[in-house]
């Protein structure tokens, strides 16, 4: 059997950057429980050095996300759990965090889940991205930006013409 | 690096950000409709997250306290060194939103010219929070235009406001002593610069609002948040903002 990754071969533990990031499967980002972690994109750095010592470096969706803290102490545990001495969970903005890093299949289950995926984000916001947002209820993009600000800092409210229903979107950002 | 002038960029960012977000959550539960209470409450956590992150350099990398302690426990004013303007009530939905505006296309402006600074954290960090900031620019720039075309009254209303606040916003832009070293070092181009690009973004706005940009007089600018001078409004905020912590500074949350 050929070996998952290269990085089996330069960490002498048993334990591998492979079972990190399956663990951080595991951790759901507390405001939209369907999406993990890792499906969010906010995982930028798994290391194990020295053996036994894991450091994980996530950032925010947003800086002022809530939810950071509690996400923080779910991946320490959860990473913990593997048999690691030490776990670090790093949080800082050397890679800034946008809408895109968020994984196909994550924006399938967003729209399974009722909230619309939010679309490619070039850095500027633009029209498209304000319209054509499709109606996770019943597919239409015949839909319109009620606000700028909804439940959550990473959500915008929308009213969809077609079927006369408000929904949410997660923001491009 | 001149690390008291970075201190002093940083701070004054910061209280900036810690107060205006302490006033935009006083329209939490009382905004005029859903959408704009939940639009101030969003800005309001917002900017207390740019607040944190900006107390958060000055803890990690320039050896200040921690972020909740400069945010909580400073007694005296004088230590704070936000502008005057974001210290003044929120008055009716006009002058907030007409703040908001002014404001905002402040703080974008600054954390545009910061994405180039050669102070890397903080350049960092000005690439994520201009993203977000451009929702709170977008927010305000609809209702300048909507309220500046709405009925007579919104017109005036947005007008007066816009009066009362301009000498208010210019004093955002006063300058420091230690600003030189900034430009010099590439951190910071300064704050004319920054007055420059704000004009250049805000008037095109406030013309298409059918509003007049008003001119104000150099004597009347309001400065002095900078050196720590502030308005008779700033005291009751910090011990209305501060009053559960003060009661037991150590307790643990």
């Amino acid at each position: 059997m050929e070996p998952l990754s290269s990085d089996i071969k330069t960490t002498p533990t048993p334990l591998t950057i492979g079972d990190v990031w399956a663990a951080l499967e595991n951790v759901k980002d507390p405001e939209i429980p369907v999406l993990t972690v890792v499906d969010m994109g906010i995982i930028y750095g798994v290391e194990i050095s020295p053996a036994s010592t894991c450091t994980i470096t996530m950032t925010p969706t947003f800086v002022g996300c809530p939810a950071i803290e509690v996400m923080k102490n779910s991946i320490y545990d959860e990473v913990m759990k593997l048999g690691f001495d030490s776990v670090e969970v790093k949080v800082d903005f050397e890679n800034a965090w946008t809408s895109d890093r968020m994984s196909e299949e994550a924006k399938r289950k967003l729209e399974k889940f009722g909230l619309a995926p939010p679309a490619p984000f070039s850095g500027e916001l633009t029209e498209a991205q304000l319209n054509n947002v499709r109606c996770p209820h019943c597919g239409s993009t015949d839909t319109t930006l009620r606000s700028a600000f909804g439940s959550t800092l990473c959500r915008a409210i929308r009213f969809c013409f077609n079927c006369k229903q408000g929904f949410e979107q997660f923001k491009p950002v | 690096m001149n690390n008291e002038a970075l201190k002093d960029l940083l701070y004054k960012m910061a209280d900036d950000a810690l107060i205006i977000g302490h006033r935009n959550s006083e329209w939490t539960g009382i905004g005029p409709m859903l959408e704009e209470d939940l639009a101030f409450s969003s800005m309001a956590q917002d900017k207390i997250g740019h607040a944190k992150a900006l107390y958060q350099i000055l803890h990690e990398i320039l050896g200040e306290p921690e972020p909740d302690k400069v945010a909580f426990l400073r007694e005296d004013e004088k230590l704070f060194k936000c502008c005057q303007f974001v210290e003044l009530p929120i008055g009716e939905y006009d002058f907030s939103l007409v703040r908001q505006f002014l404001f905002d296309h402040a703080e974008a402006v600054r954390y545009d010219m910061l994405t180039g600074s050669s102070f890397q954290p903080l350049a960092q960090l000005a690439k994520k929070v201009k993203g977000e900031i451009k929702y709170h620019t977008m927010h305000a720039d609809t209702f300048l235009k909507q309220l500046g075309h709405g009925t007579e009254e919104s017109h005036a209303r947005m007008q007066s406001a816009l009066n009362y606040a301009m000498p208010y916003a210019l004093g955002v832009f006063e300058k420091s002593e230690l600003e030189n070293d900034l430009i010099s070092q590439q951190v910071f181009a300064g704050e004319d610069a920054a007055k420059k690009l704000w004009l250049e973004k805000i008037t095109p706005v406030i013309e298409a609002a059918g509003l007049q940009l008003p001119k104000v007089a150099d004597d009347k600018i309001v400065y002095g948040g900078r050196k720590g001078f502030h308005s008779e409004y700033l005291k009751s905020l910090l011990d209305e903002m501060c009053e559960v912590v003060r009661t037991d500074p150590e307790a643990e949350w």
